[in-house]
């Protein structure tokens, strides 16, 4: 009866052990740990000071010990802000704008460097960051869906319980005002330099863009 | 908020920008940061221990001591770090709060030092983590449970002379060692419900024959005897439920309690009897109701605390209980019915139906195996043998359940009759060390009026009464003094009841505690000719005796009828009189009360104001 018993157990334990060996694989790879480039290097890379880069290093450490985000902890701490809504798929796109290499996870230098063009890039890098986020695929136009998507995610984040009570059709509505103004040429997609042009014009949006600079 | 996410903030406004081309009015102002200020590291000295941090971390949490303004009063300007004077074992947990965001529980730590730490640094105990919060609420809920018997005890021990007759009775009711009266009674009802049980049991025992006629049982040779012994023991059971119901503060909650269904049920049957005529058809009921008289003996668990504990057990696994039973009830009907069909091809076989069969199961299942019914063919006892084997099993299960829970709840009580019984004793010498300080108040009186009489009687005299108390004591001393003076009373024994009755004797002179309570003790318990009595309340006799012995404070005349350790003391302070050289064994003087733990405390309390 022992034997029977033993023989069972070995059988399991051969079937399991390959399965095993792929999750400790991946919570190796996981468990990498990523360390930015010297201070000195990132200082000269970006726009910030060395105590406003430790600043930022220790509340990025502090969420992320492994030095990497992905999208799932971004997610989450994105969503944190903003408790009333949905910010899941606005985080999306966010990420997808900072993580410029595609890799599926933000490193540090990724993150530092988006917010310097963020907090302290001219007009011109700000803009062009802009179009970067809201053009999903990357293909180097707008179109319609993808704002129609950008800005159904943004009011997303803001949550049911508005006044007024959001209506079906006023995203549609919202990128069809920013077409007209941005589509220059009216042939249904937005480029860069359309773009750039017509942000340019917008006062509003010039002075919004220098909301954020004491930020840090 | 969680605090790591607040540093996280800036990076959301920064992305913010990606609403600006979306939006179509203008942004509001953001808020101007003023306080410019760096993130500095803070230092927080905690009773030596230096913690760092910085200033960013603590002001996660502004309403808190650390993360508010309030942290300034503990500004050390000399060292130009905050102090304070606390455990640093604690601070350690409550630091890494500020840091992680999650307040651990250390199982080391004992609860309600942990509580008055949380709760001067303004944290609720409440944020404590998922990892330590059932820990630390378990503790909590000991601690709570420890205090409450505590305040149970105290309130049963404090004399309070005014409460109602009723009141008085009740708890004489409820705890039996409160009088005397209250003993004899718990004595009284216990003998009756025994003598109640053991004829209800002795009734039917055959009692010899009659000549002709069959075998009779004691009941019905001896009726009349029964009979009467009944009525009495029902008698004082009525006597004793009505007053009970008398005397219990809610009326209405006693009569739903469980123990008061158990009286009524226990007397109700000879009630209904004498009601009831002799009425053939209906005598048969009434012999049922006989049975009901059984319960009677459940009145002993008045008497008996581990019926009690026995009882509150099997309340509490309820649950494990109703779960045996549930799975018992299933495996008898699964096992019945294969019995069943597995025997129903046998000849002459006893399981004639699956509810005959319910038997047979139930028997294998607890081990009984009666032998009553057995299964014939091969499938049967194949069956029958399964049966047994997992009827062990099923039972075993939720047994120790239910043995650690009566274990965990006996071991609590007697833990807490335990602390109890050491209750008292603790609590005594408790009392000796506080009075220590107005003891040293009345011994440096007493110091300061015999210099003044030595220094009358014209000896040379140096300060060797002198400065043996510190400068704390000293301003204690006067503080009292002050108040006597106010009052135009004096400081006797610290009992209220004694202060109370006593400090209508306008003497203003100082009266030696010590000399007093020994006094009226051991005159107590000699024959000293005046009124005599264990309790309190006699002492006014014995006061004014004692006080009218007194003379003057200097000279103590020996009294022949007093007792010898009062000779012995006032033989000492003549001794001092005499022998003006001798080093104050005042200080030391051996007490005249019996403990000696207290004299130890008293001679340790001496020694610390001498450092």
């Amino acid at each position: 009866m022992g034997a029977v018993m033993g023989t069972f157990s070995s059988l399991q334990t051969k079937q399991r052990r390959p399965s095993k060996d792929k999750i400790e694989d991946e919570l190796e790879m996981t468990m990498v740990c990523h360390r930015p480039e010297g201070l000195e290097q990132l200082e000269a890379q970006t726009n910030f000071t060395k105590r406003e880069l430790q600043v930022l290093y220790r509340g990025f450490k502090n969420e992320c010990p492994s030095g990497v985000v992905n999208e799932e902890t971004f997610k989450q701490i994105y969503a944190q802000f903003f408790p009333h809504g949905d910010a899941s798929m606005y985080a999306h796109y966010l990420f997808h704008a900072f993580d410029t290499t595609q890799t599926g996870s933000v490193k540090f230098e990724d993150f530092v460097t988006a917010l310097s063009i963020l907090l302290r890039g001219t007009v011109h890098e700000k803009l062009r960051w802009t179009f970067n986020l809201y053009d999903i695929n990357k293909d180097g136009y707008i179109n319609k869906e993808e704002m129609m998507d950008i800005v159904k995610a943004i009011y997303d984040m803001m949550g049911k319980y508005t006044y007024p009570v959001l209506k079906e059709d006023t995203p549609r509505q919202h990128v069809d005002v920013f077409f007209q103004k941005m589509d220059k040429n009216k042939d249904g997609i937005v480029t860069l330099d359309e773009f750039l042009e017509s942000c340019q014009e917008d006062d509003n949006i010039m002075r919004s863009l220098q909301l954020f600079q004491n930020v840090m | 908020m969680a605090a790591g996410v607040a540093a996280w903030l800036p990076f959301a406004r920064a992305a913010a920008i990606g609403w600006m081309p979306v939006a179509n009015c203008p942004m509001p102002l953001a808020p101007a940061d003023k306080s410019k200020r760096q993130d500095e590291l803070i230092v927080l000295n905690v009773s030596g221990r230096r913690f760092q941090t910085w200033r960013t971390t603590l002001e996660r949490y502004p309403d808190t001591l650390l993360g508010s303004t309030e942290k300034e009063f503990f500004f050390n300007e000399d060292t130009k770090e905050y102090f304070f004077d606390r455990d640093p074992e604690v601070f350690r947990c409550v630091l890494n709060f500020y840091r992680t965001g999650k307040l651990h529980y250390p199982r080391y730590e004992c609860i309600s030092a942990y509580d008055d730490e949380l709760a001067f640094y303004g944290i609720l105990p409440e944020i404590i983590g998922d990892c330590c919060y059932e820990e630390y609420k378990d503790r909590k809920r000991e601690n709570a449970e420890r205090l409450m018997d505590d305040n149970d005890s105290e309130n049963n021990q404090e004399s309070m002379p005014s409460l109602s007759f009723r009141q008085t009775m009740w708890r004489a009711f409820e705890n039996p060692h409160t009088s005397t009266l209250a003993l004899v009674f718990y004595y009284v009802t216990g003998f009756f419900i025994a003598v109640s049980v053991i004829t209800n049991v002795v009734e039917t025992v055959p009692c010899g024959t009659v000549p002709g006629s069959k075998e009779l049982p004691c009941g019905e040779r001896y009726s009349v005897a029964f009979f009467c012994l009944d009525t009495a023991c029902v008698m004082i059971f009525t006597v004793e439920y009505l007053l009970r119901l008398f005397a219990a503060p809610s009326r209405y909650r006693f009569i739903r309690s469980v123990m008061s269904i158990i009286d009524v049920v226990a007397i109700m049957p000879y009630y209904i009897g004498l009601v009831m005529t002799n009425n053939e058809d209906v005598s048969g009921a009434f012999v049922t109701l006989r049975v009901f008289r059984v319960f009677r003996i459940f009145k002993f668990s008045r008497h008996s605390q581990g019926l009690r504990i026995l009882g509150y057990t099997l309340k509490s696994c309820a649950s494990e209980l109703g779960f045996l039973l549930f799975s018992l009830t299933m495996a008898i009907i699964i096992f019945a019915t294969v019995m069943f069909y597995a025997e129903k091809g046998s000849s002459a076989s006893k399981f004639t139906s699956i509810p005959a069969s319910f038997w047979y199961t139930i028997v294998t299942m607890t081990t009984l195996g009666y032998g009553d019914m057995v299964p014939k063919t091969i499938a049967g006892k194949i069956f029958g043998s399964i049966c047994s084997l997992s009827g062990v099993l099923v039972i075993a299960l939720p047994v120790p359940v239910i043995v650690s829970n009566f274990s965990r709840i006996y071991h609590q009580n007697q833990r807490a009759d335990k602390r109890r019984a050491q209750k008292k004793a603790r609590l005594a010498r408790i009392r000796v060390a506080k009075t220590g300080s107005s003891n040293a108040y009345l011994h440096s009186k007493r110091n300061g009026l015999l210099t003044e009489a030595l220094e009358l009687m014209g000896t040379p005299e140096e300060e060797h009464m002198g400065k043996t108390t510190s400068l704390i004591e000293s301003q204690h001393h006067h503080l009292l003094h002050c108040l006597e003076k106010t009052t135009g009373l004096s400081y006797l024994v610290d009992d209220p009841l004694l202060s109370v009755r006593t400090s209508t004797i306008k003497n203003h002179e100082f009266i030696d505690e010590q000399m007093f309570e020994q006094n009226c003790m051991e005159s107590s318990m000699q024959n000293y000719p005046s009124t005599r009595s264990p309790s309190l309340s006699s002492h006014p006799g014995l006061t004014t005796t004692c006080c009218s012995r007194r003379s003057k404070k200097t000279t103590h005349l020996p009294n022949s009828n007093l007792p010898a350790t009062r000779l012995r003391s006032m033989q000492e302070l003549s001794t001092i009189h005499i022998q003006g050289s001798e080093q104050p064994s005042l200080t030391t003087r051996p007490l005249p009360t019996t403990s000696n733990e207290s004299q130890g405390i008293q001679g340790k309390t001496k020694v610390k104001c001498h450092k």
